[in-house]
């Protein structure tokens, strides 16, 4: 018996996680400026904004392989530097410093303090830092809190205390921030609330009169303790605190904002001196005005000087400006002002050089530029002479309108996933590669996006030619020449020379033979350029354009035939040499002489085969000639010949051969950047006529070709072109459509993308003056782009949603798809529309009648009638309330939202499926389930029904057949087999499309324990989820009336199933509420034995075992991924690809895991990630192996993006972890091998 | 006997370090309680599930993470009566 299991998976990140957690500045670098540190799912990454890019760029990112809690940052006095603090799951506080030169987090502090793993009662879950960086404070949400003290030793080190214990039982936590108090004792302060005397109430009544507590702690550094020093009770609603600056002449102190509150709150205050403000709120016609605002983040900025405000967002999104007017360091007022409406965040962050970033809950994280601090503009100011002190008393409520950005300018945004809601994997447009397509983002930053594998370009120049043009290239007129002056292009049997200049004109008396194709142009030697054609080489030395216009002068040509009767067929070049091919199978090697011109050499070449491409590589810095030539023959092999005269003083002989699967279309060399110690190495990038690349590295002393990598690119021959990318060689090879082989920036290895561009078939380096690019000919069309940016192998187009989406339903034959949309606690677009029609009514005078209640009118004013866009302000709340739409996406050849359908009477949609009715053989259906006036905890509604929409042939527009009510909401459904499967809350359902409704043809009633959220199918079996019990097998018997649907086979592990798909007829892979990913399979005998008999008689008479059905699935995999998957697919993901299971998690992580299909790779992957665990242990102080086990043991997974840890090591501890494994393991073999499982399977 | 009084001890111990931990006279809405405490933190500790939770109710994560909070006070109502007679026995 084997000791392997029969399925192990690689568990690849594809896209990384992109919801934020917490962000902060801080000079992280210790060069001055300041960097943005964020934390997003289990990766730490440090991102730095310049002026003079306009934007991001991200210094660095690392996965910490735990969950982070809270960031933050401190810095010892007398430090330029600011150190990391975090709190992960691991029970560990871990502090960094982060060193620019290494590019490596250098762990400072490593303390354990607790269990591992999201629990009460360890601390974690807050964080606080004096602001002098004395002392750290965790806690945890109930009762225990720890404090560090922190104290340098000698110049460099810094020594951590062993915690201090301030805990307090039955006492929980709700924010906890470190007081600025200068140097005295280092103070905390904490919104806490004890809720023991509710525990020993059994009438309630002290349940109410709990009352919450702003508690201070002192740390006593002289005493090295730690005291409970006051505290004062608070707003029972209050949930966030906000430093204020303390110090000489600054009045240190808490802002505490909670419910309609913010107040400012001395240390050991008296009440009198508490300064309250009432949080503004919206003006409009469709706003509540009794509703009540809470902060959901804020920033305190210090200015120069001394001088403070802060920048708090409230639960709208509007930003409002804080000020505080101290006297003497003594708070008198504070004031508050409406600054500008942003997306929500998670962090707001205000960068010294005049950005403020936000990290937005959904969507796009933005960047933008202060542009004011927003004193100039005609908002209200509210002081807080106006309130009462006490929240309950009366007040008047304040009110703004709110308005476009005024302060704020946007600047750049970071594309986010970020919620994923849905995702499908398709390809609707054609193209080589499927398209992943995702609904994204809640309220009104939700889209629909499309994801490719390509890299973007910018697109510089696009110009139309008079002919189609196969060719191009570019060259200089002399050796010492920055730009390129001439552009040579090969029309149908005619040659055109362009002249750069000012504009692109057409040059003359040049010397170019004009009347024939060109196979090549180099500038050669000093100031000559050389033009191959198939009948010869022209050689044309010192072209000039002495007045700047395009007819050049001072031309000496010299012209060099080959034997009769033979054509030149493919030629290679580079300054001082050149090598031809001809039609008998002959090469030709010339060199140039001193005086410039063409030396033949005495040898030649004679292969029996013809010649399909030749390379030479450019010539060495520092030497006269390039060693090495390669020659692709059509009988499918490359070979290597020696240019440098070897041993014996020969050139031209014969080094090295390769075999090869096809004969070679492309062939050329050149150097890249990688790994070596050198860092760069020379490579011969081979394209085959088959569509396969590959790409070798070629020894520049012997010769030797080896570390070889070869992926498939596209049904067509390769040719290449050797180009710049971002100041990096790269080679672009043109195949059905063109992709970049590059270095990745980070991790030094090879990269192949798709470069999203229009396809073409020549291409060649550009230089310009004005700047450096890519040239290239499609059809009739010259075109110049160039790569910014090679960070990112992923594109994105977003088309705008309405609502939050839920569901996504692909129509891949006609290209659309049909989101379902719901967005809870909104007013639905009817309503809407209602009070704002009825508020102009009441401004035109036309209605007189008031309703001060719904439309706060008399307050109104000329702008205040509109509807606010609400991508940036979001839909007007309403407890209850459902805003619903179905809208039909084409992203293929519209990019828009077609068509939208809004739900009214407080509905929402809550499932959605395509079904062809065997009924109604004429039209395709979208069924989607609604529920009226739903509510969660406790879950509650007033109906459900399921809606039956008539898909029009064009697939663009809905028409309403018919609504059939349903006793539950219906969260799944499904077609299967010519009828609609839905899930009504516990009882699966099959129907038939009726003329007034649908017939229900079968049911199981509680075919699971508690509700039914997902259906797939194959044959006559349905894998069912449930919301908390994993999923059912059931089985469809057609044979007799009513038909039966059968649960046979259920789950041991109660799995909060999200998503499932079916990969083969008895296995199922599902993702949990918790993050988990799983496969479960049903045993073969009970596959069997289910599809047996025709009426399932057999199935029915067994009996349920301990309260489920009769069978137990087997786990066969089990993964935690941190991030909970939505959607999970099998799929293809690349053209000529192997299919893999791909997800999508809520966070904005896209991921593959892709099978094993060698043993021998898989236990080398296992010994890799084992020895990874150990000398690559993860920076958040937890244990790899409890982490990916974090719910359920891991099995058979590896986790790859440990895996890839190992190209970014160091190299002897590369070569240390590659000496442990077993099997004659290289570290290159290695490399190979994870480069296979990325390249050939995913991106 | 002295082993007894040691294991007493030592579930004194656990007892004061750890809360939930129970014993023979731990109470049903002690027991509800706890179980719904421990599981209103993990839901606002682990941050997808708070997201998750907060996109399905339509709010910020901040108004989620309070809301859960509070829950935790009380999160299974006040403590049943306690009569006499079992308080004696």
């Amino acid at each position: 018996m084997s000791l392997f299991s029969t399925m192990s998976l690689y568990a690849l990140t594809v896209k990384q996680p992109s919801a934020t957690q917490d962000a902060i500045s801080g000079d992280f670098l210790g060069n001055g400026k300041q960097q943005i540190l964020t934390a997003n799912g289990s990766r730490l990454a440090i991102l730095e904004v310049s002026r003079r890019q306009k934007g991001f760029q991200e210094i660095y990112s690392q996965d910490v392989f735990g969950i982070i809690r809270r960031i933050a940052k401190f810095r010892l006095a007398g430090g330029t530097k600011d150190f990391i603090v975090i709190t992960t799951d691991s029970g560990r506080l871990v502090t960094y410093e982060y060193m620019p030169e290494e590019h490596q987090f250098r762990t400072i502090h490593f303390e354990t303090f607790g269990k591992s793993g999201i629990r009460r009662v360890v601390p974690g879950e807050y964080l606080a830092v004096d602001p002098k960086g004395r002392a750290i404070m965790v806690a945890s949400t109930e009762k225990n809190k720890l404090v560090y003290i922190l104290t340098r030793s000698g110049q460099t080190r810094i020594a951590i205390s062993s915690p201090l214990e301030a805990h307090k039982p039955m006492t929980l936590v709700y924010c906890l921030i470190g007081l600025d108090v200068g140097y005295d004792n280092p103070m905390f302060a904490a919104l806490e609330l004890d809720y023991s005397n509710a525990e020993a109430d059994p009438t309630g009544e002290a349940y109410h009169e709990l009352k919450k507590e702003l508690v201070y702690y002192e740390l006593d550094l002289g005493l090295n303790h730690i005291v409970r020093k006051w505290s004062e009770p608070v707003d029972r609603t209050a949930h966030a605190l906000f430093r204020v600056p303390g110090g000489p002449n600054a009045p240190s102190g808490v802002l505490c904002c909670g419910e309609d509150n913010i107040s400012y709150r001395r240390i050991f205050n008296k009440s009198s001196s508490v300064h309250r403000l009432a949080i503004p709120r919206r003006e409009g016609a469709t706003e509540d005005p009794n509703r009540k605002r809470i902060i959901v983040t804020g920033t305190l900025y210090t200015l120069k000087g001394g001088e403070f405000f802060y920048l708090l967002q409230t639960d709208d999104g509007d930003v409002f400006k804080l000020t505080v007017d101290v006297r003497s360091a003594v708070v008198w007022n504070i004031k508050i002002k409406y600054f500008d409406t942003i997306p929500i965040a998670t962090s707001i962050c205000i960068l010294r050089a005049g950005f403020v970033y936000a990290a937005c809950e959904s969507g796009d994280r933005v960047l933008y530029e202060l542009e004011s601090l927003g004193e100039e503009t005609e908002d209200p100011v509210f002081e807080s002479t106006q309130f009462p002190v006490d929240p309950l008393a009366d007040y008047a409520p304040p009110f703004f309108q709110p308005r476009s950005l005024v302060n704020l300018t946007p600047v750049e945004t970071i594309p986010s996933l970020n919620p994923i809601m849905d995702m499908e994997v398709s390809n609707p447009a054609m193209e080589d590669a499927p398209q992943v397509y995702t609904v994204n983002g809640a309220g009104g930053r939700s889209s629909f996006r499309t994801t490719r594998n390509a890299l973007e370009v910018l697109d510089l120049i696009e110009s139309p030619l008079p002919q189609t043009a196969s060719h191009v290239w570019t060259t200089k007129l002399t050796v010492e020449d920055e730009t390129d002056t001439l552009i040579i292009l090969c029309l149908h049997s005619r040659t055109l020379v362009l002249k750069i200049g000012d504009d692109v004109e057409e040059a003359s008396n040049t010397g170019f033979m004009a009347e024939t194709n060109t196979l090549g142009v180099q500038q050669f030697g000093e100031d000559c350029v050389i033009q191959i054609h198939p009948k010869g080489i022209r050689h044309i030395q010192g072209i000039q354009f002495p007045d700047g216009d395009a007819a050049a002068v001072n031309v000496s040509l010299t012209d060099w035939h080959p034997p009769a009767h033979r054509t030149i067929v493919a030629c290679a070049t580079n300054n001082r040499q050149v090598a031809i091919a001809l039609s008998s199978g002959q090469i030709l090697y010339f060199e140039c002489d001193s005086d410039g011109s063409l030396a033949m050499a005495e040898e030649e070449v004679i292969l029996d085969s013809t010649i399909n491409c030749l390379a030479i590589p450019d010539v060495p810095e520092g030497s006269v000639r390039a060693i090495f030539m390669a020659v692709g023959c059509s009988d499918q092999t490359v070979r290597i010949y020696n240019l440098s005269p070897d041993m014996e003083g020969n050139i031209l002989r014969s080094i090295s051969v390769q075999g090869l699967s096809s004969p070679p279309s492309g062939l050329t060399i050149n150097y890249m950047s990688d790994k070596s110690p050198r860092g760069y190495s020379q490579y011969l990038h081979i394209g085959l006529r088959s569509g396969v690349y590959i790409r070798s590295a070629l020894d520049e002393m012997t010769g030797d070709i080896g570390d070889t990598r070869r992926r498939f690119l596209g049904p067509e021959p390769i040719t290449f072109a050797r180009v710049n990318a971002a100041g990096e060689p790269a080679v672009l090879a043109m195949t059905s459509r063109p992709w970049l082989a590059y270095t990745h920036p980070r991790t030094a290895v090879l990269q192949l993308t798709p470069v999203n561009y229009i396809p073409f078939k020549s291409a060649w380096n550009f230089e310009g003056s004005a700047f450096k690019g890519i040239i290239c000919v499609s059809a009739s069309e010259l075109r110049i782009f160039t790569f910014n940016d090679l960070h990112d192998n992923t594109t994105y187009e977003a088309i705008a949603l309405k609502y939050t989406p839920r569901k996504l339903v692909g129509n891949h034959e006609l290209g659309v798809f049909y989101v379902i949309e719901s967005e809870n606690n909104t007013m639905s677009a009817g309503t809407r529309k209602g009070l704002i029609d009825q508020s102009r009514a009441q401004e035109n005078g036309v209605d007189g009648t008031m309703n001060p209640e719904q439309t706060n009118g008399d307050m109104l004013n000329g702008h205040g009638a509109d509807e606010l866009p609400p991508a940036e302000f979001g839909y007007p709340r309403a407890q209850g309330r459902w805003a619903s739409c179905i809208q039909v996406v084409d992203p293929v050849s519209e990019k828009a939202v077609v068509h939208t359908v809004e739900l009214e009477e407080n509905k929402s949609a809550v499932s959605a499926a395509m079904v062809y009715f065997e009924s109604r053989p004429e039209d395709i259906c979208l069924a989607v389930g609604t529920a009226k006036d739903l509510r969660f905890t406790p879950y509650k509604y007033s109906t459900a029904s399921i809606q039956l929409y008539k898909i029009s042939p064009n697939g663009r527009e809905l028409e309403l057949l018919h609504e059939t009510e349903v006793p539950e909401p219906p969260l799944a459904l499904l077609a299967f087999k010519g009828k609609l499967i839905a899930g009504i809350g516990s009882d699966l359902a099959l129907y038939d499309c009726g003329m007034r409704s649908l017939l229900r043809k079968a049911m199981t009633p509680n075919c699971v324990p508690t509700r039914i959220t997902g259906l797939k199918t194959q044959g006559s079996r349905l894998v069912v989820s449930d919301q908390a019990q994993s999923v059912t097998y059931v089985v469809h018997k057609d044979q007799v009336h009513p038909n039966r649907l059968i649960p046979f086979a259920d789950d041991t592990v109660a799995r909060h199933t999200t998503c499932t798909d079916m990969l083969d007829y008895e296995t199922t892979v599902g993702g949990d509420k918790f993050g988990n990913i799983w496969l479960v399979r049903c045993p073969a005998k009970v596959s069997e034995a289910s599809d047996e008999s025709p009426d399932g008689l057999n199935l029915l008479q067994d009996k349920g075992y301990l309260g489920g059905t009769a069978n137990r699935l087997d786990l066969v995999s089990h993964y935690f991924a941190n991030d909970i998957p939505v959607a999970i697919q099998r799929t293809i993901l690349l053209s000529g690809g192997e299919r893999v299971i791909f997800w999508a998690g809520l966070q904005g992580t896209l991921g593959a895991l892709i099978p094993f299909s060698s043993r021998r790779q898989h236990k080398m992957f296992q010994q890799l990630e084992l020895q990874l665990r150990i000398d690559d242990t993860p920076l958040s102080g937890r244990d790899h192996l409890a982490f990916r086990s974090y719910f359920t043991p891991i099995k058979s997974f590896i986790d790859g993006d440990l895996i890839e840890r190992f190209l970014v090591l160091s190299r002897d501890k590369r070569e240390s972890i590659v000496g442990h494994l077993t099997g004659n393991w290289t570290s290159e073999m290695v490399d190979e091998a994870i480069w296979n499982m990325r390249g050939l399977y995913a991106f | 006997m002295a082993d007894k009084l040691r294991a007493q001890q030592q579930l004194e111990a656990l007892q004061a370090r750890y809360i939930g931990i129970g014993s023979a006279d731990t109470t049903k809405h002690e027991w509800t309680s706890n179980i719904a405490r421990d599981s209103l933190s993990s839901y606002i500790g682990h941050p997808p599930m708070l997201q998750y939770m907060s996109i399905g109710l339509g709010q910020p994560r901040e108004k989620t993470r309070v809301q859960l909070l509070e829950r935790m006070i009380q999160p299974v109502g006040p403590p049943p009566k306690v009569s006499w007679d079992i308080r004696r026995a």
